[in-house]
């Protein structure tokens, strides 16, 4: 890497309304109350739009420049400034930062809308668009921050805005837990993320992009690592890798649209712009790169076997969410071959995933907020339109050609057979299995959902959703056919990131022709959908999850026991150890103290004594006081 | 005449005062064992300014004397208010403030 190459080489005053304008949608909600009731989904809803203008503008303006100066910067002012230590608070926007925006702001506006349908008869729905708001200028801060210490409070800000909205229905002490749920395993994370800030001032004096990037090298690998494996800790708690991904399942307590920006598109990936946009770091620290590769492939196997066993649709989604994010992840370890992998295959998720998570809403919506797929079955009579933007997000997210997952997840697939050696092998058989046991789980809810007999309950009457609702879907949809080809079309993202993520890289020769690495995923796609047709097209589904399955199914049932493995080793011995230390607070600490008083309290009981009342017996003591300082002088002068 | 003697004179009395004051109970007694305890004082002061040739000592007996008469008169008025309440003038009747 050119250390002496800038991210960004430009200045521009717009970059910081892309934040400001939902972050005043935010303020206005929650300070104007009750009284924005009637107006305040059109307002955060207009304003998500407005924020979403102008990063198409800052997309075309970057256009108008060649590739090395694209990037542009914003200085707002300087934040911290002790001694030589400073912090500006700056924005930055690059080939990397500029995809999120019009992702965020793009699905963003989209799920707004969907939302002020979906959300209609919700009593709180504007708190829910304040919410939406603030959410999205969080992540724009985020993604906009121009050093770590800036993009720290964006994934706060995320943080607190996921909390809020998992918790949305906090009546259910449920979803209450769910949201501390997601808040206390992602303050882990957070930890992973101060700890690398922390490294990256007491190393280089400096916490911004730029000043770390300058750094980079073999000189300080060791310090790079440790950065790194800290930043994974952030990403994998963030983007719910392995061994962090137990929030995922139960943050699908939140309304339908939230699960679909913030915890399938947006939010979630969040870990993968991390890794990628710190891709100095982890090109100097080949261990931590390890790791990375190691995360995802876990968490691709890990969640893809969650998914098979899930009859809750939204939490099947979210096991496929961490499923496809362990892929992200995956490219993202790969280095400079695979970092534009990694964003195209979250781009393009962000679209089938949204629109998959839009559509498992729209059939919510039509059944009387019904989750379990084994109460659902023939929807496609019922709710057309649901049914094929579904059925579009399917073919996508298994990777059938010509569809956007097909060559997003292909590339990644290509990539990990690249990385040479039995380690190539490895992950990339992986990443093969990955991709059988994703078109098995995914076919297995198409089926439920939308196949098969009627299973509904006496009181469903499906129907499909309000045009505010289809309409977001079918855009999306759009994206989950179009965006693959896109992007993969003469290798153009690739190019587009080149300059910030891939400088001076040249491709090695390929382990496997690319050809061959198609056809090996696409058989791996037919045989994880011929096994679903086998097990849920020919025979029929229950309508009650059997209860005699294998080991296997229930421990796919239980998360692979993730949270049971959390609770044994974790919260137990944790809450031995606040009860031993609250104990020895009571009788060690309180007790040295309360003792004390103690003693002296007795004590003086029997002291006072002394003070009979009786006159003359003070007299008498006085006389032996007076006689024994006589007798004290005299001694002293004999 | 010996100097001695007004000393052991002295002891003497500022003895008896001091039995006195712890032994005996009605107030106005000990009030006079005080007095006498004072006087035996006072003599000792004298006979000293008298020994060693200079006033200081005739001087305290003065404010001594001064003291005294001050302490009769706040002194009695409290026995006699004790005994008006109380119709008693024991000391060891009046041991109401104790612990």
């Amino acid at each position: 890497m050119e250390a002496t190459h800038a991210l960004a080489s430009g200045t521009s005053s717009l970059l910081v309304w892309l934040i400001a304008l939902p972050a005043l949608g935010a303020t206005i909600l929650l300070l104007a109350g009750r009284r924005s009731d009637k107006w305040g989904h059109l307002l955060a809803t207009g304003l998500s739009g407005a924020s979403f203008v102008v990063g198409v503008v800052e997309l075309f303006k970057m256009l108008s420049r060649d590739g090395e100066s694209r990037g542009v910067a914003q200085h707002l002012f300087t934040w911290i400034n002790a001694g030589s230590f400073r912090v500006e608070a700056g924005l930055l926007l690059d080939q990397l930062s500029i995809c999120f925006v019009l992702l965020i702001t793009g699905v963003g506006t989209l799920i707004h809308v969907y939302s002020i349908a979906y959300m209609e008869h919700d009593h709180d729905r504007r708190r829910f668009f304040s919410y939406l708001n603030l959410f999205i200028a969080a992540m724009l801060l985020l993604v906009l921050g121009d050093s770590f210490l800036n993009l720290y409070v964006g994934w706060e800000g995320v943080g607190l805005a996921s909390y809020l909205l998992i918790g949305f229905w906090n009546q259910k002490p449920a979803y209450a837990t769910a949201a501390k749920k997601a808040f206390v395993v992602n303050r882990i994370g957070d930890m992973g993320l101060s700890f690398a800030i922390m490294i990256a001032f007491t190393a280089f004096g400096t916490v911004s992009f730029q000043g770390v990037a300058d750094h980079a090298g073999p000189d300080h690998k060791q310090v790079m690592t440790w950065m790194g494996l800290a930043l994974l800790l952030a990403a994998a708690g963030k983007s719910a890798q392995f061994p962090l991904q137990s929030w995922l399942g139960d943050a699908m307590a939140g309304p339908t649209p939230v699960s679909a920006l913030i915890h399938a598109a947006t939010m979630v990936t969040a870990g993968v712009y991390l890794i990628t946009r710190s891709n100095f770091v982890f090109d100097s620290a080949p261990t931590a790169q390890l790791m990375v590769v190691i995360v995802g492939v876990v968490t691709l196997l890990f969640g893809a076997l969650i998914g098979t066993a899930k009859d809750d649709i939204k939490k099947a989604l979210a096991a496929s969410t961490m499923s496809q994010i362990g892929y992200m992840v995956l490219a993202a370890g790969l280095g400079p071959a695979g970092y534009a992998f990694a964003i195209m295959h979250l781009l393009t998720h962000g679209f089938f995933k949204a629109s998959m998570f839009l559509g498992a809403g729209s059939v919510m919506h039509g059944m009387n907020d019904e989750v379990d797929m084994r109460k659902f079955g023939r929807l496609r009579v019922a709710m057309p339109i649901t049914y094929l933007t579904f059925g579009l997000g399917y073919l996508a997210i298994i990777g059938v050609p010509p569809f956007s997952g097909f060559f997003s997840k292909d590339k990644i697939i290509e990539a990990a057979f690249n990385a040479g050696g039995a380690r190539g092998w490895i992950i990339g058989l992986a990443a093969l299995l990955g991709a059988a046991i994703t078109a098995f789980y995914m076919t297995r809810v198409m089926v439920m959902t939308f196949f098969g007999q009627k299973r509904w309950a006496d009181d469903a009457h499906p129907h499909e959703s309000p045009k505010l609702m289809t309409a977001p879907i079918i855009i999306l949809s759009v994206g989950s056919i179009a965006a693959g080809a896109l992007f993969a079309f003469g290798s153009s993202l690739q190019q587009w990131l080149e300059p910030v993520v891939a400088r001076g890289f040249v491709e090695g020769e390929p382990a496997l022709p690319p050809i061959i690495v198609s056809i090996m995923a696409l058989v791996a796609v037919a045989l994880g959908v011929a096994l679903a047709y086998v097990k849920y097209v020919r025979v029929p589904v229950e309508a009650v999850a059997p209860a005699n399955v294998s080991i296997w199914t229930r421990f796919a049932r239980r998360d692979l026991l993730q949270d049971a493995f959390n609770e044994a080793v974790f919260m137990r011995p944790g809450q031995y150890l606040t009860r031993a230390l609250s104990f020895f607070d009571r009788k060690v600490v309180d007790g040295a103290v309360n003792g004390t008083g103690a003693l002296f309290g007795g004590l003086s009981v029997r002291v006072r004594r002394v003070q009979t009342g009786y006159v003359r017996t003070y007299a008498l003591l006085i006389l032996f006081g007076a006689a024994l300082v006589l007798a004290a002088m005299l001694a002293a002068r004999i | 005449m010996n100097p001695n003697n007004y000393l052991v004179l002295s002891a003497l009395l500022f003895s008896i005062g001091a039995i006195g004051v712890v032994l005996r109970r009605n107030a106005i007694v000990v009030f006079m064992c005080v007095e006498l305890m004072l006087n035996a004082a006072n003599l000792a002061f004298v006979t000293f300014a008298r020994l060693l040739g200079n006033l200081d000592g005739q001087v305290v007996a003065f404010f001594t004397m001064v003291v005294a008469a001050c302490e009769v008169v706040v002194g009695l008025a409290i026995i006699v208010t004790i005994f008006r309440s109380r119709r008693s003038a024991s000391v060891d009747d009046a041991n109401l403030l104790k612990y």
